[in-house]
């Protein structure tokens, strides 16, 4: 009836698992009680969970994120102190929790955090950006979003029912088959991958046809904003690479499930080949994660700056090309392989080579402050922190990309140290930059500044000093992943790492008093006008937070920095002739049912319960035949609707609260030549 | 009316036919045996590149001269990713193969 589901699943068998799973079953619970005392179970319900509006699916994977974010983190700062202390000694951890905390904290931390900020963060402005109501397909958006809940959903209980995997983030084979790790824990790993992976694959689509086909008239492809850019870069990417991982992930549970045999050395198997697969994903999933936080920075550096974003043509092409590239370097992942010289040496040469795009956008950012007015708000403060420590990461990324090299580092803390280099300040730093930056957007209030430079210093210093010591500890011969070890020397440096991941918890804790803070004093932080940065950019245009429909009329766009253009031309916040009906899609509920059964598929899977996975499975398909023969998706807001809330909008935005924009009239005295781009 | 969709029905059905004919021509070789291993191999890749050429064509109307340069831009750069992504792989699955031996 349970398949293999029994009472030991729960974790009475040890004081870190209990402890887990009561922060977990205690966080919803109190989140239960917390939404019936606020009575806010309608509009939860109606208004968020069956929303198909692209900014509240935004804000939906913002918290998801966030909840995700700080599990994450806790299991950072738990291995660091593990390792602080476990000198010769057993340490606090025993190992069955040590290796499922390094395999959750990598899936945790790309696939439910960084991949749902980012796709939050593209939902909440790229169809703003580019003049658009909506989405291409907005019901698919809705989907996607419970499905990566799903996702996340699945990573959770593992803490309450049963185990995770052990078998590191990637799941290398053998050690991820059946001989090896019997259990669920892996099943679990594969089966979150594949629910969140089917959503981030429907996502990726989405936004392929949203920037093809929705932008608003004179938005050529180059009058787009960076950030839309970055965002269809990365979801060209996804599209391309996902399928890579679903077929690795799928044929690894065939291995397990029906005892196929594509990855274990007998009849026929190569487990080589997983390695292979998953890094043709996994390498582009790389930039998938880092190109919108490059979006980002333009975005913000430009606006900062109060200045045209220098170099706008060679930072497309250089997205462009690092799309590109990210196909050809996968073999850098496993160098050590056993590939022949030739074959390391192309793939080293590409990684090489992939740098070259990577610099010529720090110059353009440098570029684009020189001369600016700069101004130092947390968003700003994120993205030069990101310039300076971004560097030391692709410095050494090309110093790994060398093969002989890379024998000597390879699995060393080294590379642990390397790739946080490049996740933390390219990742975390822009989105965190971005929310910064977009919260007033999608909430109406902007953030807490004090409390936002707090965090980034916290994060930043915490950084240098968690991971500055594994660079070292790399050179020194400690490999990754060990639960404890014997060599004295390392212990100091490891000491001055834990403390670091303390000052990172520290920023977390902090970026959390900034977000209640700002709820606190949102009156005060109160953005009227929908502008309050003076953007550059047409998702500033509309009001914060946006009207259900963004634009009452579709702008019409004669330059890059459309909205910058408008107000210097005094043409922004026009009031229409009249208004008109806007169409917009329905709410739908199959969104989070469909999102419910993938959960309740994948956990039935997981625990070999066959019957309950195929009654999932008939559900599903009944939904996707019942949404498809439904053509009553629409509904009508009415002009007159339309004309209350843009009215009120417009109320809001007199002459004072509205940006000064004499600054940007040339003066007199700057008649020397400008740098090319660096127009104002 | 009819004078446009005859045409149409005409394509789709020399696609379908030949669509049959390429599924059937790998289905048989292997089946019968007809030839070793390699070839056969060889065969059912040859078949099943044209059958995707097939498909673009006959199906989903993509050609030189009606689809849009964006479109086809887009279709040129998946078929680069997919020579880049199955080459590569066979490259170096079949390097580390011969190293093995």
């Amino acid at each position: 009836m349970f398949g293999r589901l029994t009472i030991d699943a729960l974790p009475f068998y040890s004081w870190i698992a209990e402890a887990g799973a009561m922060v977990v079953v205690g966080g919803a619970v109190v989140s239960f009680l917390l939404v019936t005392y606020l009575k806010a179970w309608k509009t939860l319900w109606f208004d968020w969970f069956l929303s198909v509006d692209h900014k509240r699916i935004g804000i939906m994977y913002l918290v998801l994120t966030l909840i995700m974010f700080l599990r994450g983190v806790v299991e950072g700062v738990m291995m660091r102190a593990q390792q602080a202390v476990a000198l010769n000694s057993d340490g606090y951890l025993p190992p069955m929790h040590f290796e499922q905390l390094f395999s959750t904290h990598g899936t945790i931390m790309i696939f439910f955090v960084v991949m749902p900020f980012l796709t939050g963060l593209i939902n909440l402005i790229v169809p703003q950006q580019i003049g658009a109501r909506d989405v291409a397909y907005p019901f698919l958006n809705s989907l996607s979003f419970w499905l990566t809940a799903a996702g996340g959903a699945l990573v959770m209980v593992s803490l309450v029912i049963g185990q995770f995997s052990r078998a590191g983030w990637t799941g290398y084979p053998p050690y991820s088959g059946l001989q090896y790790s019997p259990n669920e824990g892996v099943d679990y790993w594969i089966w979150s991958l594949m629910i969140s992976g089917i959503g981030t694959t429907l996502s990726g689509i989405n936004f392929i046809v949203t920037i093809i086909r929705n932008r608003c008239p004179g938005m050529t492809w180059m009058r787009m904003p960076m950030f839309t850019w970055t965002a269809f870069c990365a979801s060209i990417l996804i599209a391309f690479a996902f399928p890579a991982l679903t077929v690795v992930a799928a044929q690894l549970a065939l291995d397990r499930l029906l005892g196929f045999h594509f990855f274990t050395n007998g009849d026929g198997g190569n487990m080589m080949m997983y390695a292979n697969l998953i890094w043709i994903w996994g390498h582009p999933e790389v930039y998938i994660l880092i190109l919108p936080a490059f979006g980002v920075f333009s975005e913000v550096v430009a606006t900062f700056s109060r200045k045209r974003l220098f170099g706008y043509d060679y930072l497309v092409y250089a997205t462009a090309c690092i799309a590109l590239l990210s196909f050809t370097v996968w073999l850098h992942h496993f160098f050590t392989m056993g590939s022949s010289a030739n074959v390391n040496a192309a793939f080293g040469i590409a990684t090489m080579i992939i740098a070259v795009p990577t610099g010529v956008k720090i110059f353009d950012w440098l570029f684009t402050m020189y001369r600016g007015r700069i101004e130092f708000p947390p968003a700003m403060l994120f993205t030069v922190g990101f310039m300076v420590t971004f560097v030391i990461g692709g410095v050494t990324g090309v110093l790994l990309a060398m093969p002989p090299a890379d024998y000597l580092m390879h699995n060393s803390v080294f590379l642990v140290a390397h790739f946080h280099n490049m996740l933390i300040p390219g990742a975390l730093f822009g989105y965190l930059a971005g929310m910064n930056y977009w919260f007033p957007k999608a909430f109406g209030f902007k953030l807490d500044q004090k409390w936002g430079v707090r965090c980034f210093w916290l994060l930043i210093s915490g950084f240098y000093l968690a991971f500055m010591p594994l660079y070292v500890l790399g050179f020194m011969g400690m490999s990754r992943r060990m639960e404890h070890y014997a060599n004295p020397e390392w212990q100091p440096y490891l000491i001055v790492a834990a403390f670091g991941a303390a000052l990172i918890l520290a920023s977390v804790a902090c970026l959390v008093i900034q977000i209640l803070v700002s709820i606190r004093n949102r009156d005060a932080l109160r953005d009227e006008t929908g502008d309050p940065w003076n953007g550059r950019t047409l998702e500033w245009a509309t009001s914060s937070p946006a009207a259900p429909y963004n634009f009452a009329v579709i702008p019409e766009v004669s330059d890059l920095d459309a909205f910058h253009s408008q107000k210097m031309e005094a043409k922004a916040y026009q009031r229409p002739q009249a208004y008109e009906d806007i169409v917009m899609p329905k709410p739908s509920v199959l969104g989070i049912v469909l999102g419910g059964l993938g959960f309740i598929i994948a956990f039935a899977i997981v625990w070999h319960i066959w019957w309950l996975a195929v009654a999932g499975l008939a559900g599903a398909a009944a939904c996707v035949i019942y949404r498809s023969c439904d053509d009553d998706t629409d509904f009508v807001i009415p002009a007159e609707e339309v004309a209350r809330i843009e009215a009120a909008h417009l109320e809001r935005l007199t002459p004072e609260r509205q940006h000064d924009m004499r600054i940007y009239q040339p003066s007199a005295h700057a008649a020397e030549p400008v740098l090319e781009g660096g127009r104002s | 009316m009819e004078k446009v969709s005859l045409p149409g029905l005409q394509r789709y059905l020399t696609g379908f036919v030949l669509a049959v004919l390429l599924t059937a021509i790998p289905f048989a070789a292997v089946a019968l045996q007809l030839l070793s291993s390699g070839a056969a191999l060889a065969l059912i890749a040859v078949c099943a590149v044209i059958q995707v050429i097939v498909h673009l064509y006959y199906f989903l109307h993509i050609d030189f001269k009606s689809t849009p340069t964006a479109n086809m831009f887009f279709l040129i750069f998946a078929a680069i990713l997919i020579f880049l992504m199955v080459g590569g792989s066979l490259w170096i699955m079949s390097d580390l193969h011969h190293r093995m031996m």
